[in-house]
């Protein structure tokens, strides 16, 4: 930064001590990204919301490398084609409230992203962390699951970058746990087209802000004639992951949107889910909650 | 790559570096470093807003973000905005309308109340509840503070 004239550094007074990272290194490019972690073992950090809170608690170490993202300028960002989106991996939940692509093709992520944590949260926590985290309740796995989202991972070998792609739903397999190799970064999020579907998302906490879900509930789909069309619906924080409403959605699919109909989808979201009792509530709860989120979305959005 | 880096950023106003350990938190090198101790660790989770700073424009808690990413940046605290004699209107604000009691809230209260009214320079109660959403208080019961926004948001879009 030659527009800046700096003293020499000093040493900072604290936090020597407390950390076992080996090397500390701030990219810019995926290739460099995807050389670093193929030279592993790398913790990646991007808004760096959830890595601080895991390692300060202990639940989780550091790599010998620390890898910081944010400088990836071609890794922020929503672009549009075709009426697909592409978001890069460290578009913050700020960027995606108030991006206006994201507004016209993709309210369910606006939506999402004003129910998620707090301003200040918003401005750091980026979609690849929220997504890369797999919390049972990560909010934005929700809608993306719902939206039929894919990830694109890119890694290095042999000289060549290789990419592939993987929907969200299959990429998170538990919590904590998802499919991201070791030597691998998740660069893009790619939401197919949707069409002029309508879609919202619904969570349940004891407050609004600041809270990790209880019971959340995303769908999206149309009403075609009279009936039910292309319905996705997903639910958050009642499994190990956030899940797919498969038996939902056979419940609602083209048939009549009809109180009867719900009624019917209502009745098929004990299939779908398998919630435990914790601390934040009890299983009897979450099933209650879901059902009465999912009824909200389906009598308030789809036939309003 | 090292295990210990050279970070160079912008703190009010002034260029600064600083050696710090790649695990180092903003939040202790701004009080522990910097004497900067007007942002304060409450909660340590990023659930209470009492560490709030604004970097590059945008307010974040400073307790769960790196100092490492304070690299290269523009970063403000609450004693980068008085001019001398001269309270920021925020500021000047809390004052006016006794929205300080404890004291603790109060500087990362301000700092989000500068980005909320930098997004939004006319917000209605509606808005200020949802742009103070990441910020506790256990004293005031937020309505002194509710009224420091409406008077901080009238005295800035004067001018």
């Amino acid at each position: 930064m030659p527009w800046l004239k700096f003293m020499a550094a000093t040493r900072s007074r604290s936090g020597f001590n407390m950390n076992e990272i080996a090397n500390y290194i701030a990219v810019d490019t995926i290739e460099e990204a995807a050389e670093t972690l193929a030279a592993g073992p790398v913790t990646v950090l991007a808004g760096g919301t959830d890595l601080m809170l895991q390692t300060e608690a202990g639940t989780r170490s550091y790599a010998a490398t620390l890898m910081n993202i944010r400088r990836v300028a071609e890794l922020r960002g929503v672009g549009l084609e075709d009426g697909s989106l592409t978001i890069g991996a460290l578009t913050t939940v700020s960027d995606l409230l108030a991006d206006p692509i994201i507004g016209a093709h993709c309210p369910i992520l606006a939506e999402t992203a004003d129910q998620f944590a707090s301003p200040q949260i918003r401005n750091m926590a980026s979609i690849g962390g929220n997504i890369c985290n797999a919390s049972p309740a990560g909010d934005l796995l929700v809608p993306l699951i719902a939206l039929g989202a894919e990830v694109a991972l890119v890694s290095k070998a042999d000289g060549a970058l290789h990419s592939r792609r993987m929907p969200v739903e299959e990429f998170v397999i538990g919590p904590g746990a998802s499919k991201l190799g070791d030597t691998e970064i998740l660069t893009f999020v790619h939401i197919p087209s949707q069409d002029g579907a309508a879609g919202a998302f619904r969570k349940f906490g004891p407050r609004p802000a600041l809270e990790i879900a209880i019971a959340a509930v995303a769908v999206t789909g149309r009403i075609e004639d009279g009936k039910f069309a292309h319905m996705r619906v997903a639910f958050g924080a009642v499994a190990p992951t956030p899940v797919r409403g498969r038996a939902v959605e056979a419940a609602l699919e083209d048939k009549p949107a009809t109180d009867e109909t719900i009624n019917a989808a209502l009745a098929a979201t004990d299939a779908d889910i398998s919630p435990i009792d914790d601390v934040r509530a009890s299983a009897w709860y979450r099933r209650h909650l879901i059902r009465t989120l999912t009824q909200e979305i389906l009598a308030d959005v789809f036939r309003a | 790559m090292s295990s210990e880096l050279e970070i160079s950023f912008i703190l009010n106003g002034q260029a600064r570096s600083l050696i710090v350990a790649p695990s180092a938190v903003a939040l202790s090198v701004l009080r522990d470093d910097f004497d900067l101790t007007a942002a304060k660790k409450a909660c340590g989770e990023g659930e209470c807003g009492a560490c709030t700073i604004i970097v590059d424009g945008a307010s974040v808690c400073s307790c769960i973000l790196y100092a490492a990413d304070l690299d290269g940046r523009n970063v403000q605290t609450v004693e980068g905005l008085d001019a001398g004699d001269t309270l920021d209107p925020v500021q000047a604000a809390f004052i006016e309308t006794g929205a300080v009691q404890c004291g603790y809230c109060t500087p990362g209260m301000v700092m989000q109340i500068k980005h909320l009214l930098a997004e939004n320079p006319d917000p209605d109660e509606a808005a200020i509840r949802r742009g103070l959403e990441g910020n506790i208080c256990r004293c005031t019961g937020y309505s002194k503070i509710i009224d420091a926004v409406k008077s901080a948001a009238i005295t800035m879009r004067a001018g």
